[in-house]
């Protein structure tokens, strides 16, 4: 039932704000549901049973497909992270200028309610509902609000995207049809399937959630996004839909087609190291504060990723924490990042300097952020990758040789871009940034309580996810 | 039964009508009423109250699958009439003509949703046929329509001629038309004679489908005509003439399947490369739609292809997926002055509820979920999978499908992303009941978006 709620409440709130007509009831609005779905959240991880959360109607007997959710571990982590960092989000941006605000919250909402309906499906056609789904507001989000190349960058990333989903879609009715016409999550599971047939779907799906990821080389779509889209919508792209491609492969990929994971997985791991490693060289190159967030996001994803499939107990759980983290994480850099545009009215980190003699608040918080974006001790991201890098040594020393290197990288960009901003001589636009916003900072603020207690405590995030990686265990022995 | 009979009576009624009530706007009230009685009918039809069940000798054959189509597609019909029927009166000075010629196309189509012998088949195909070369070049004084009307008469016949060779060699094979003998009464020593036949047959409907690489004549042919009549053209007349084709390939020649599914793979794939295609290059949303009906008659072909029940079902929710999306995009197109997309620019900011059905149409098109067309597509898929082989055609199929995207959502980018550049309100008799009309076609497809079975196909099954 709970399930339920975590779709319905934001579908419903951004329904309503549709007709909604001023600024400020549409902000409340928004943030109101979107306490709501954290409550509800909290609700299923401290005080109800874990076997109430799923949730089953029919739907579609005929062909196979049921109106089936559930919640298990890594679902609940993400909706964990979804209602967090909307909450987050419509704070951040409570100050921000948009231009019929109902609508442009009404969609952010009905986004929520897809993404959210990714995690928790648990059957394939109704996952594939969603995947789409979520798609769509997404669409006129960056396409009405974005910048100058909008129309465009928005289009490739949708057919991007689309025809991924399209193939995934051409798999899972080949496997529903082997699996005696059931589309739920068990059955695709239990069918039996050759190792050339495992290998050919593997590439039907794995290239619908690599683009989501996205992983190189079908990540020429994200930076083009990142930048050009609302900076709203930029956060959830980057902290939550990308988190959709990496939750794929675990609740999808690997329980569906373990034999075409296991032949392809070197593939896979060396194609998220080169393209950690490619966008790593391109974010140290990056003038532009939001491209080079967003080339250090691939560099992260890829990580994830290759820890993923480097198949072990370890990398499994450091994946799990690391999409969580990384989705705070990287929200913090954009709410500096859209903090900075507003005030100064640049992006360029050329253009910039001095920021901490004005803003020591804004500094203080950026670095902490920052620090958790090159994973330091003591931070959330830092027990994330340090599982992450022990599992893809177990794999194989040249792949922690050749993903450290990225690691380096990110000190080098981070650093540098912190160097450029805040220190350094004062630029005039940096008298600009004497006064915070109060919903950023108090956003921001937020973040970094994330990341100390997920840095000082990781052992409440390995609890909630302990059975999906008994899950993936069992799959892969 | 009744389809037939009362579409040919209300044909004539029309006609004479004309001479009692010389104003216009009388004849689209008769139409209406015609399109109403017409759904009445065949809904008794469906309840087995019908004014003849005879089935002439074995001529005609009943199924419940035929009258729920023609349900369907007297919605759409009726559908169509509704926000139309007046643009059709201003096309010229016979409106009663124009609308007669519908209720005969709609007897034909009656003909070959029930035909149960090749030449029930060839007659239906013809009354449908015919009308519509008239109606083609409906619009005298303009050189295109004229243009477009000879060639799509020309093309036509010709390919009737196909036809009828083809059915003249099955004939001489089995010595018999109806269709459930063509392949068990093949007298031997004559063998060659049905593969012959069947080919000339294939090609001909093939052509009346708009198949490639049968397909020219239709974007002259569709952009030529009177946009009113292309919006019929296009989705109703189109959707008969897939029931007929994966009709006579079910039950006539299923137990060679293993002949002709290759070729008409083949044709499937051609059909929806060049629909889909050759749409991307287009600067009218007209001829953009006239292409976009290629490539959905590529996905289409698909149930003909592999002819079992999930494509049986799926070319029954193709039918409203289609045809609502069609006859809606073109009522609003027809009440604008400038065909291109830049005359879709900023629809979204002075008619905001006109460009949301627009929306959910072109969606439906495209096959995204939630509407009616995804589940369309779906079930084509599904059916081919379910055959067991070519794969690579629902691959195919899929990746091309993508293409399509581009040519739809450019619609969607006018209205909504960018401005227009005149001041002036530019949809002409946008009236509240045309709006209200639009937002039942908008929510009809997004219910048969979430409830296939619930709302449409249970039918079939009980």
């Amino acid at each position: 039932m709970i399930s339920l709620l975590l779709i319905l409440i934001p579908l419903a709130g951004g329904l309503v704000n549709f007709i909604l007509r001023s600024d400020q009831a549409a902000r409340i609005w928004t943030l109101l549901v979107s306490f709501s779905s954290l409550a509800t959240v909290l609700c299923h991880l401290f005080c109800s049973e874990t076997a109430n959360a799923s949730f089953q109607a029919d739907w579609l007997s005929l062909i196979g497909a049921s109106f089936a959710l559930q919640m298990d571990g890594a679902a609940a982590l993400m909706c964990l992270l979804s209602a967090v960092v909307y909450v987050l989000i419509t704070l951040a941006i409570w100050k921000n200028d948009i231009r019929s605000s109902n609508n442009f919250f009404a969609l952010l909402l009905l986004t929520q309610a897809g993404v959210n309906g990714v995690f928790l499906a648990s059957d394939g056609l109704l996952f594939y509902f969603f995947w789409e789904l979520a798609l769509i507001p997404v669409y006129f989000l960056c396409s009405i609000w974005g910048g100058e190349k909008r129309i465009s960058v928005t289009f490739k990333f949708f057919v991007y995207t689309f025809l991924g989903s399209l193939l995934m879609l051409a798999g899972l009715l080949y496997m529903a049809y082997q699996a005696g016409g059931s589309f739920s999550l068990q059955a695709l599971s239990e069918v039996k399937l050759s190792s050339s047939q495992q290998s050919w779907l593997f590439w039907l799906f794995f290239v619908a959630f690599a683009v989501k990821m996205p992983v190189f080389p079908f990540h020429t779509w994200q930076p083009d996004a990142y930048e050009q889209s609302p900076t709203a919508v930029t956060m959830v792209l980057s902290a939550l839909m990308v988190k959709m491609g990496l939750f794929a492969v675990v609740r999808w990929l690997f329980p569906l087609l373990p034999g075409g994971v296991l032949q392809y997985s070197a593939i896979v791991i060396w194609l998220s190291i080169a393209g950690m490693l490619y966008a790593s060289f391109i974010a140290m190159k990056q003038d532009d504060l939001k491209r080079l967030i967003a080339y250090s996001s691939i560099a992260h994803i890829g990580l994830i990723n290759a820890a993923l499939f480097a198949g072990n107990e370890g990398g499994y759980n450091g994946a799990m924490i690391q999409m969580f983290s990384h989705g705070v994480n990287v929200l913090g850099m954009w709410i500096v990042a859209d903090i900075i545009e507003q005030k100064t009215g640049t992006r360029k980190i050329s253009e910039l300097g001095g920021l901490a003699q004005t803003s020591p608040v804004l500094a203080i918080l950026l670095v902490i952020v920052a620090l958790a974006n090159i994973a330091l001790p003591l931070t959330n991201a830092f027990i994330g990758e340090f599982l992450m890098f022990n599992a893809l040594f177990k794999a194989s020393v040249w792949y922690a040789v050749a993903a450290g290197l990225s690691i380096i990288f990110g000190a080098v960009y981070t650093l540098r871009m912190i160097q450029h901003i805040f220190l350094g001589d004062k630029t005039e636009r940096a008298d600009k940034v004497s006064v915070l916003p109060f919903g950023a900072t108090l956003s921001l603020v937020l973040i970094c309580i994330l990341i100390f207690v997920g840095g000082l405590y990781p052992g409440l995030f390995f609890q909630l996810t302990a059975d999906s990686v008994a899950t993936l265990l069992k799959i892969f022995n | 039964m009744n389809l037939i009979i009362i579409s040919s009576i209300w044909g004539i009624v029309l006609m004479f009508s004309g001479l009692f009530f010389p104003r216009k706007s009388v004849s689209v009230n008769i139409a209406i009423i015609g399109a109403i009685l017409l759904l009445i009918a065949n809904t008794l039809d469906i309840n087995g109250l019908s004014i003849t069940s005879s089935t002439f000798n074995g001529l005609l054959q009943y199924d419940i699958y035929g009258y729920i189509f023609l349900e369907l597609l007297l919605i759409s019909f009726l559908f169509y009439l509704l926000l139309s029927a007046k643009q059709v009166t201003e096309v010229g000075n016979h409106p009663y003509e124009y609308f007669a010629l519908m209720f005969f196309v709609m007897a034909g189509i009656g003909l070959v949703t029930f035909f149960n012998n090749l030449l029930i088949l060839f007659i239906g195909i013809e009354i449908v046929s015919i009308p519509l070369y008239i109606l083609t070049g409906s619009d005298k004084r303009n050189l295109k329509s004229n243009e477009a009307s000879l060639k799509y008469f020309l093309t036509g016949a010709f390919s009737t001629g196909i036809l009828l060779l083809g059915i003249a060699f099955l004939y001489g094979a089995s010595g018999s038309f109806q269709v459930d003998r063509l392949l068990t009464e093949a007298r031997p020593g004559l063998g060659v004679f049905t593969p012959i036949g069947l080919v000339f047959v294939l090609v001909a409907l093939g052509f009346k489908v708009s198949a490639a690489p049968f397909h020219f004549w239709t974007p002259d042919a569709y952009d030529g005509a009177p946009t009113v009549f292309t919006s019929f053209m296009a989705a109703i007349v189109k959707l008969a003439a897939f029931v007929a084709f994966s009709n006579l390939f079910l039950f006539g020649f299923a137990d060679l399947s293993a002949k002709w599914q290759l070729p008409l793979a083949l044709m499937t794939v051609a059909t929806l490369l060049i629909g889909n295609v050759t749409a991307v290059y287009q600067q009218s949303v007209k001829r953009m739609l006239a292409y976009s009906s290629i490539a959905q008659a590529g996905f289409m072909l698909l149930a003909v292809f592999s002819g079992n029940d999930l494509a049986r079902q799926g070319l029954l929710l193709y039918t409203p997926a289609y045809c609502i999306a069609t006859i809606g995009i073109f009522a609003v197109l027809i009440r604008m002055e400038d065909y291109t997309y830049d005359g879709f620019n900023g629809l979204a900011s002075r008619h905001p509820m006109v460009a949301f059905c627009v929306t959910v149409f072109l969606l439906s098109l495209a096959g995204i979920p939630l509407t009616a067309g995804f589940f369309a597509k779906y079930f084509m898929l599904a059916s081919v999978v379910k055959t067991g082989g070519f794969l690579w055609l629902v691959i195919v199929a899929v990746v091309l499908a993508t293409i399509s995207v581009y040519y739809y959502f450019r619609v969607i980018q006018a209205m909504y992303f960018r401005t227009a550049s005149s001041g002036e309100s530019f949809l002409k008799a946008e009236t509240l009941s045309f709006r209200l009309l639009l937002l039942a076609g908008a929510i009809l497809l997004i219910a048969l978006g979430v409830f296939p079975y619930q709302l449409l196909l249970n039918w079939l099954i009980a």
